[in-house]
């Protein structure tokens, strides 16, 4: 016992059953080059067999770490190449058939979503990935725990916008497509700006180019750990403050990197990364918006939100860094609305507002995530909306994303419950004046300069 | 593989008895005890090694779980290195 101290003991345990630590997903990523064919039948069933041999253990091996361990390992998930690389010569209706063996094979090997039905269009669209994204609706609308996500911009290659211009029409019809469940089928869809290649979060989740065969990524997560320590610190000045959050994102990512080694060990793949992500759910006590008002601010949204969440994520990324060998993914603070208890009060109160969370978004990761908008929001304010935070991301060098739902038949004042992890999302108000003719000039916004940085 | 054993709860008669005689049952060997009661309020941790275990670990684990509901007090069982990674650079 020289190693260890009661009170260490008492703290993590602490940790795990008061403040709701957990390992959030533990996804394995794998790669799809060898399912290459010509053939839609036999392009889907290369599939189901690639993804349901190579993750036949994954929740097995999950579900026994969790056990001896004593950490609770929420989400096992797949993520896969994005199948417009590896779809080549396959049909429109090949990709939705492709789209269903995916959900299969997730419900084979037992796991909750699978990402991947995706392109990267950032410089231009190829092909496939034109017949990938114009089925991506019926592909959401037609399977359950199929997670799609195109990157539509990045710092060097700047911003398609007639990606995103396809992307608004996308996100219009999905939301359509499964109006009798909320829109729910946008909660399934990221479009994204420097999108990661090692995300283990769904749904913007795939297993990028340069990968391993397969891989085991691991999402970390503990917004209540950090809320909770804030807490106890009391009236501290900020330095003390970042400091506290950096021991904990400590302990919280050491945590997840020997779960992630010990996974990847047991399912003889290589271990990918940590994502150092503090990934909020519904339940009470695991809400980004209650550390940010523990920093102490009324509610969240209120003016000094930002530089709140600019210390918070600055500090996560700093402990978590120093505490794993391999940090990758979207590592920051996540603030999706639909999945925060306290931002979804903050949206109910009127206190947040869609600008506001635009501007946290430029020292955060991910995006604009999970915000539902009146069902009747024109294509054009939607293509808008996602050109405005792509920008963000491009002119900062870093990973921004939307995943919104126009909510079908939903205004200002009425709410989407999609139930689960997803939660509740209330109708924000969006400001409908057009951008129409901005956005069908078309083209590319060219990737900024990289000095003259004001 | 070694294993930390941690009891919490109010303090009564017996406690570590019923808590090693249960190591003993299925050969988990004791390798070092800690104990404290604060008011009374009662913590252990033990630490415990079990490579010539007779059942599952995972069943011990359970077993384990069962005496804490069983006798009013909270009974984690969890690997040592989580701990080890937690708490040590």
């Amino acid at each position: 016992m020289s190693m260890l101290k009661m009170d260490n003991v008492l703290e993590t345990i602490n940790m795990i059953k008061e403040e709701n630590l957990d390992i959030r997903t533990t996804t394995m990523g794998i790669s799809l080059y060898d399912c290459v064919c010509d053939d839609d039948d036999r392009f889907a069933e290369k599939i189901y067999d690639k993804i349901t041999m190579s993750a036949k253990n994954l929740v097995k091996v999950g579900c026994d770490i969790e056990k001896e361990y004593g950490i609770p390992i929420i989400n096992k998930r797949v993520s896969v190449t994005p199948l417009s690389l590896v779809g080549g010569s396959i049909s429109s209706d090949g990709y939705i058939k492709a789209a269903k063996a995916m959900d299969r094979a997730a419900a084979e090997v037992g796991i909750n979503f699978i990402g991947g039905f995706g392109a990267l269009v950032q410089k231009g669209m190829s092909q496939s990935a034109c017949k990938l994204i114009s089925v991506i609706p019926e592909a959401l609308s037609e399977t359950k725990m199929v997670c799609s996500s195109v990157n539509v911009a990045s710092t060097k290659a700047g911003i398609n916008m007639d990606a995103i211009i396809e992307m608004g029409s996308v996100i219009k019809r999905t939301a359509y497509l499964t109006k009798d469940e909320g829109s729910i089928g946008c909660a399934k869809l990221v479009v994204f700006a420097n999108v990661p290649e090692d995300n283990p979060f769904v749904a913007g989740a795939f297993h990028g180019v340069g990968e391993a065969e397969r891989v085991i990524n691991v999402g970390v997560s503990g917004p209540g750990v950090v809320a909770a320590a804030i807490k106890r610190a009391g009236n501290c000045d900020l330095l003390e403050l970042a400091e506290i959050i950096k021991k904990t994102a400590f302990k919280i990512t050491r945590m997840g990197q020997l779960v992630a080694k010990e996974a990847a060990k047991r399912l003889g793949v290589d271990f990918g990364i940590v994502d150092l992500s503090l990934a909020p759910t519904p339940a009470v006590g695991d809400s980004v918006a209650y550390i940010l008002e523990g920093m102490g601010l009324e509610r969240c949204g209120a003016c000094g939100t930002t530089a709140c969440l600019a210390l918070l994520n600055d500090a996560v990324k700093k402990g978590g860094v120093m505490a794993s060998s391999s940090v990758g993914g979207l590592s920051g603070a996540f603030i999706p609305v639909s999945e925060d208890a306290g931002m979804i009060e903050a949206v109910r109160c009127g206190s947040l507002t869609l600008e506001k969370l635009e501007a946290m978004t430029a020292v955060c990761s991910v995006g604009l995530d999970m915000i539902a908008v009146p069902g009747d929001t024109p294509e054009a304010v939607i293509c808008g909306l996602i050109a405005d935070e792509i920008s963000i991301g491009v002119a900062n060098t870093k990973t921004t994303a939307v995943r919104v739902i126009p909510a079908y038949g939903k205004t200002v004042g009425e709410e989407v419950d999609f139930g689960g992890l997803l939660g509740v999302a209330p109708i924000m108000k969006i400001n409908t004046n057009s951008p129409k003719e901005f956005i069908l000039r078309g083209g590319r916004i060219p990737a900024p300069i990289h000095s003259l940085k004001n | 593989m070694k294993a930390v054993i941690t009891v919490v709860g109010s303090d009564s008669t017996g406690i570590i008895a019923k808590v090693s005689g249960k190591c003993a049952e299925y050969s988990v060997n004791i390798i070092d005890i800690s104990q404290s009661v604060l008011k009374e309020y009662f913590a252990m941790m033990m630490l415990v090694e079990i490579d010539s275990i007779t059942i599952d670990y995972k069943d011990f684990v359970d077993i384990m779980t069962e005496l804490g509901h069983a006798n009013n007090l909270e009974i984690h069982m969890m690997h040592e290195d989580i701990f080890n990674s937690m708490h040590n650079i």
